[in-house]
């Protein structure tokens, strides 16, 4: 018996070092490492340029896009208001916090202005998630694109809370301990941080107890909820936590751009973000952030590309929506599973890959 | 009907009501106070009509939309773009050749056309994968919006109304009643009665054909029950395309009638599919009746609200539609 309980204990010690491990596998690849060491070193060699429109941006958009990568990748729920929500946080920013629009800023402080706008864009989400997870699958889809469309045309007719079409604008940005926060490289921390606190949440999420049931619902709704688990509050409750990380998405937003405006949150802009997720690839945090990188490096050069291949500049959103087609149809990995494909590929050529890839 | 009064009668007692006090106010007229409380009868009415005939608009663009889902279950998001489509061929046509109708005949084949196209290109290869079918429509309908972006510009085009359709006629409704005791009645548009009748007509035809053809047969066993069809020897491929070319026709016939009412621009693609969204959540996906039912709620809900409260009338179309899925998550006239 005691030998049993010895090497019960032998193999449980395994098994935490192997679990600790496995919940941060990241930790033993060097390119990780080389990423992470990139990152932090970025304002010493990129210009001003390029660490805000570029990787700042990047960031952003790959952290809105990181909340909708966890509802569809760890919940099988495709929403399509999370720009929404960061749009409804960038708002609240605007009209607690200190702007040009006096009639509508209360002029709060931003330590005050920031929280209040976070807990108010996660009761949205929530509220908008509770609706959401009443239907499945592309009722989701659909229910999350038409919140997201009333919140666009609701802020272009609202004059007295949202500023109307021309929205709000001169917003403050934070300033203190002698430090002004929106000077590029302070701020690009401050977004490099944020990305990295949430990349690292939904991760750890992710393999919590919460986050493994959400992973059982999303695969098998019927069997979770005669185990006795809450299916819908796992949803909710899923809804709550990638509101959360848009809304962080959205304040770093409004700090970047210092004004917002309906144009920000219009049904284009939320689409974007499924593209952005999609492309990078659904399955894993690190697939928004690849997928942002490629958005912006797009839309920022594509312009000069397509001149300088005598074509007219203005179609790079026909670039974009080809390319997504492409990856949509030959990848529902997105660029993470056309990478591990080829890479099983390069490792074993003589063998041939058993199955089809997932289902999409 | 009689079922429903039986199992609610408090909502059958409501919608009752409300449809007695929305007929009253139409008909009757109105005495002075209340023209003082709420506006002009003439307002009232516009905003009826207008919103009926919206509402026609929708439910041409929506039936297609939900005849595709509910037989085949086929999300198709650029079904918006399809809409747009349409408009323009039904301009580029009327403007050339001068005939509204033959624009509509060429709107209709043409992008049916490019529906069959797409059933077959796009929707055959990834049956059952619901996700994949409604990314792959996304990234469609941002390539055919640039598409069309380029070839038609960003300028706002409107179609002719025919001459024969020009002009306003008078209704049998009065609107106020003169000092001098004479009554006062009420002048629409004659082409957007015309295009409310033809939509009653296209959705009564509809009807029929789902409910006294073979055809139709087909497609509602198909809706319930896919695979037992498929194994009792129908050939389903061939009516999938059929009804996937029709729901595209409709669309395309939609983008004529509304470049017809309002006019066309890019923008109007993602604004009509996402009118064809909330109208079958409300009215129910994969149901005609829902359609109507839906686009008429919603055109209502628009236009009266745009007139009495118009900071807040997008907002009134979404609680309805929270209404709807909070008391009935499956739409008011689905079956399940």
């Amino acid at each position: 018996m005691s030998l049993v309980q010895g090497a019960h204990q032998e193999t449980s010690r395994v098994a935490s070092a192997r679990a600790a491990l496995l919940a941060w596998p990241e930790f033993n690849k060097p390119a990780v490492w080389l990423v992470a060491v990139i990152l932090l070193i970025m304002p010493f060699i990129a210009s001003g340029f390029f660490l805000i429109e570029i990787f700042a941006t990047t960031l952003i958009l790959g952290t809105i896009a990181l909340s909708l990568m966890f509802l569809a990748g760890y919940g099988g729920m495709v929403s399509l208001m999370q720009l929404t929500i960061a749009g409804f946080a960038a708002y609240m920013v605007a009209v607690f916090g200190m702007s040009a629009n006096t009639n509508i800023s209360l002029g709060w402080p931003w330590w005050l202005a920031t929280p209040m706008a976070l807990v108010l864009a996660t009761i949205f989400g929530t509220l908008g998630g509770a609706l959401a997870v009443r239907t499945e699958g592309i009722y989701t889809i659909m229910i999350t694109l038409a919140i997201g469309a009333a919140f666009y045309y609701f802020t272009n007719q609202n004059w007295p809370i949202f500023g109307g079409h021309t929205g709000i604008n001169t917003i403050a940005t934070p300033k203190f301990w002698g430090v002004d926060w929106r000077a590029d490289v302070p701020y690009y921390y401050i977004t490099l941080g944020v990305a990295a606190f949430c990349y690292f949440a939904v991760q750890y999420v992710s393999r919590a107890p919460f986050g493994l049931a959400l992973q059982g619902v999303r695969d098998n709704p019927r069997r979770m909820a005669a185990l006795g688990f809450n299916v819908n509050a796992h949803r909710v409750a899923a809804y709550a936590f990638a509101s959360f990380i848009a809304a962080l998405g959205g304040v770093l937003q409004v700090w970047n751009y210092r004004q917002i405006s309906p144009g920000s949150v219009s049904v284009g802009a939320c689409i974007d973000i499924l593209i952005i997720a999609v492309v990078g690839g659904i399955t894993r945090p690190v697939g928004p952030f690849i997928g942002a990188f490629i958005f912006v490096i797009l839309r920022t050069f594509a312009l000069d590309l397509l001149v300088k291949f005598g074509l007219d500049g203005n179609r790079f959103r026909l670039l974009i929506g080809l390319g997504f087609l492409a990856i949509v149809f030959w990848s529902s990995d997105g660029v993470i599973g056309l990478w591990e494909r080829w890479r099983r590929r390069a490792t074993a050529p003589d063998k041939r890959a058993s199955g089809g890839h997932g289902h999409g | 009907m009689t079922g429903f009064i039986e199992r609610h009668p408090a909502w059958a007692l409501i919608l009752l009501i409300a449809v007695a006090v929305m007929l009253w106010l139409i008909l009757a007229v109105w005495p002075p106070g209340l023209e003082e409380a709420i506006g002009r009868k003439r307002v009232f009415l516009n905003a009826v009509f207008n919103g009926i005939t919206l509402g026609s608009l929708y439910f041409l663009v929506a039936s297609g939309f939900t005849l595709i889902f509910g037989l085949m279950r086929n999300v198709n998001l650029a079904h918006g773009s399809l809409y747009l489509f349409g408009g323009y061929i039904g301009y580029a046509i009327s403007t050339w050749t001068g005939s509204w109708v033959l624009g509509f005949i060429i709107a209709f084949i043409g992008v049916a056309l490019v529906g069959v196209v797409l059933q077959i290109v796009v929707f055959r290869r990834m049956e059952g994968e619901d996700l994949r079918q409604t990314m792959v429509t996304i990234g469609l309908s941002i390539v055919f919006a640039d598409l069309m972006l380029w070839v038609f510009g960003g300028d706002f085009y409107q179609i002719q109304t025919p001459s024969w359709l020009v002009g306003p006629i008078e209704l049998p409704l009065v609107t106020a009643v003169k000092s001098s005791g004479e009554a006062v009645y009420l002048r629409y548009p004659m082409v957007r009665l015309v295009i409310f009748a033809a939509a009653v007509v296209i959705g009564i035809a509809m009807w029929l054909a789902l409910n006294r053809t073979r055809v139709g047969m087909m497609v509602r066993a198909g809706v319930d029950d896919r695979d037992m069809l498929a194994a009792t020897g129908v050939p389903i491929q061939l009516v999938f395309v059929v009804v996937f070319a029709l729901g595209a026709g409709l669309a395309g016939i939609a983008g004529v009638v509304g470049g017809t009412f309002q006019s066309l621009s890019p923008g109007e693609d993602t604004r009509f599919l996402l009118a064809s969204l909330v109208v079958v959540i409300v009215g129910g996906m994969g149901s005609i009746p829902g359609a109507a039912l839906g686009a008429v709620i919603i055109g209502l809900a628009e236009q009266l609200g745009s007139v009495y409260i118009p900071t807040y009338a997008i907002v009134v179309t979404f609680l309805i539609m929270v209404l709807v899925l909070a008391l009935r998550p499956q739409g008011l006239l689905a079956r399940r």
